[in-house]
């Protein structure tokens, strides 16, 4: 899979990403890619659910919501700094992946993707209603922004600017996709895939379709959890309006105009439509109006995505060679 | 006070908004009956046909109550409106939108890029739709604003005392709208060529292509079905409520959905059902819990139900495929 060429695009692309800031220096430019890259982090996680294991989910953004509350609200009542806070948001999100998981997974197919919109419809008008904890439908405000000790140096609070901020989640998006690639291929990866490809089948292998499948929700929502966790800070403040179904479905047009169950793929499909209102901004008004008929177009073009599983590829090949 | 007024005009309330959701149901149900697939735009085509409506009271200068034959023109030519360009709008987002991703009825090897199951071509028509339902926000907001529009109240706010709880006209109107819509629909697919065409085109493209049933004609005519009664709905939800919003489409359509799949998705008569059932729910939880949370006992109920009866009311269909 990983060939000489492909080891050179991922360096090209790692280098590229960390050089940006320094040859490139409109940090309202830079904001646009971090928030891309933020994107990128979310659709690496929707990728495991969607694209790897099959099951069509549509409240993703809740996961996100619960991290971005879980690190805000344990940085303002409890004053929680950023880096710690990162590992409750994770693992409440993670936790919180798993236990809606429980029932959803007793349903299939299209059911599944609305159970998954209900729960995160509910998760959403939940912090809306919840005001003497979330602050309800005006949000929970002054979340500290993250300190740095550097040692000689003191202390360096990231404040309002773009450009720590862009490197924190370019270190976490490189460090999530290597741990989606390093899965996708291991023993977990490959069970992901039999349940995608049939699920019968996967169970007679001895595959426990019901644990594996909580997995990829636990995992996928840890991953949400920590980038929402990244928002909160990066916001200062979060609002319930910032979670709602149209996140989930904008996360998911990434990962599926980038290629279902691709890595490179997600990311890329991030990128592309993270920046795209920002490309299109020339266009003023229009740019929403463009924005959904390039999403038509591009989809048109090439339905099975800008990089096409390889896996899945393959095995399309083999089948309509027997065929 | 005791408790049954409210009970009953909770009920009027739900019944009356539980009928538009149902003429929008039966749009989601038809087309995933025969194609498989949520089309998440037909909430834009309802609020689209809400906004044709104003366009023609706009047009004509009506925005106050009328009466008598005036009424029956203006909500008439309003009828007509909507529902052509609607149908025109279901017919542009099947040729657009859904056509050109779908394998071809005559194509016996399944084209690469498409899963076995047939998953990628789902999800790819998913986001086209997403695509179409972004293009047609916009459009709409650069046409009339963002801001909210006044509907205007064309229908006499005449009302009657029954059981304690208060009936207006228009309750009564959309109500038997909604009905007599609902038992048109149900005698077009389960008595008429046409509506056979449908239900065999539901069951197997492939078979009904071999016996010369023309399942892209079917298809577009679903479409098209389907986006005139959410035109129906569009106008009577302007009318209900008097304010129309560009992003009215997103939840309404949202809610129409819960309906759908709650009523059982691909069965018509479940999507009334569904519609009647959430509208009244709806109007209960804001009368007896408290109206903030409302969407949730709405959504709860139907993740409940889904969890324990997942084919859906009256569902007999079991969606395998993700």
């Amino acid at each position: 899979m990983t060939t000489g060429r492909a080891r050179m695009l991922w360096l090209i692309a790692v280098l590229l990403s960390f050089l940006l800031p320094v040859i490139y220096r409109n940090p309202y430019h830079i904001e646009v890619v971090a928030s891309a890259g933020l994107y990128a982090i979310l659709a690496l996680g929707l990728n495991i659910v969607v694209g790897l294991t099959g099951l069509l989910h549509l409240g993703y953004a809740a996961f996100f919501a619960i991290g971005a509350y879980t690190y805000a609200l344990c940085n303002v009542h409890l004053g929680c700094p950023f880096w710690v806070g990162l590992l409750p948001a994770t693992v409440v999100g993670g936790l919180c992946g798993m236990v809606l998981g429980i029932p959803a997974i007793r349903v299939r197919g299209d059911y599944l993707a609305i159970v998954t919109l209900g729960f995160g419809e509910i998760v959403r008008i939940t912090f809306t209603n919840l005001e003497r904890f979330t602050g309800g439908p005006n949000g929970l405000l002054g979340i500290d922004h993250p300190t740095l000790w550097i040692p000689g140096r003191g202390i360096y609070d990231f404040g309002v600017r773009s450009v720590p901020y862009y490197y924190v989640i370019v270190v976490v998006m490189w460090l999530v996709a290597v741990g989606c690639l390093r899965l996708s291929g291991s023993r977990i990866g490959r069970a992901w895939a039999a349940i995608r490809e049939d699920e019968l089948a996967a169970s007679c292998s001895g595959i426990n379709i019901a644990r594996l499948k909580l997995v990829a929700l636990g995992v996928a929502a840890a991953i949400a959890g920590l980038g929402g966790a990244i928002f909160a800070a990066k916001q200062g403040t979060i609002t319930p309006d910032s979670f709602d179904f149209i996140l989930s479905v904008m996360i998911l047009a990434m990962v599926v105009l980038g290629g279902l169950g691709s890595v490179p793929g997600a990311m890329l499909g991030a990128l592309v439509l993270g920046t795209l209102p920002e490309l299109l901004r020339g266009f003023e008004q229009f740019r929403m109006l463009l924005f959904g008929l390039v999403m038509i177009i591009m989809m048109r073009a090439r339905p099975q995505g800008l990089l096409g599983n390889v896996q899945i590829r393959r095995e399309l090949l083999v089948r309509s060679d027997t065929a | 006070m005791s408790p049954w007024p409210l009970f009953c005009q909770q009920l009027v309330n739900g019944l009356t908004i539980g009928a538009i959701y149902a003429l929008i149901a039966v749009g989601y149900t038809m087309v995933y009956g025969v194609i498989q697939l949520i089309n998440f735009a037909h909430g834009e085509v309802f609020m689209v046909g809400a906004y044709l409506a104003l366009t023609v009271c706009l047009l004509v200068g009506a925005s106050h109550a009328l009466t008598g034959i005036a009424l029956v023109a203006l909500c008439l030519v309003m009828a007509v409106v909507a529902m052509a360009g609607c149908g025109l709008l279901g017919w542009g987002i099947e040729r657009v939108a859904y056509r050109p991703l779908r394998p071809r009825p005559d194509n016996c090897l399944t084209p690469v890029g498409a899963s076995r199951d047939g998953h990628t071509p789902r999800l790819t028509a998913l986001i086209t739709a997403i695509g179409v339902s972004f293009f047609l926000q916009n459009a709409v907001m650069l046409v009339y604003g963002a801001t909210d529009r006044r509907f205007p109240a064309l229908v006499p706010p005449l009302r009657w005392e029954v059981g304690g709880a208060t009936v207006t006209v228009l309750q009564v109107v959309i109500v038997a709208t909604g009905t007599v819509l609902m038992i048109a629909v149900q005698g077009l697919v389960m008595g008429t060529k046409l509506g056979t065409a449908m239900r065999a085109t539901a069951q197997d493209h492939k078979a009904c292509w071999l016996l010369g049933i023309p399942v892209d004609r079917i298809i577009v005519i679903t479409f098209i079905l389907g986006s005139v009664l959410a035109a129906i709905g569009g106008i009577l939800f302007g009318l209900y409520y008097n304010t129309i919003n560009f992003h009215d489409g997103y939840l309404t359509g949202l809610k129409a959905f819960t309906a759908a799949v709650l009523g059982g998705i691909g069965n018509i008569p479940g999507a009334m059902v569904g519609g009647v059932v959430l509208g009244v729910l709806e109007g209960l939880g804001a009368g007896y819990l408290s109206s903030q949370w409302k969407n949730v006992f709405a959504f709860v109920v139907l993740v409940g139900l889904l969890l324990f009866k997942p084919t859906g009311l009256l569902g007999e269909r079991v969606a395998e495929r993700a």
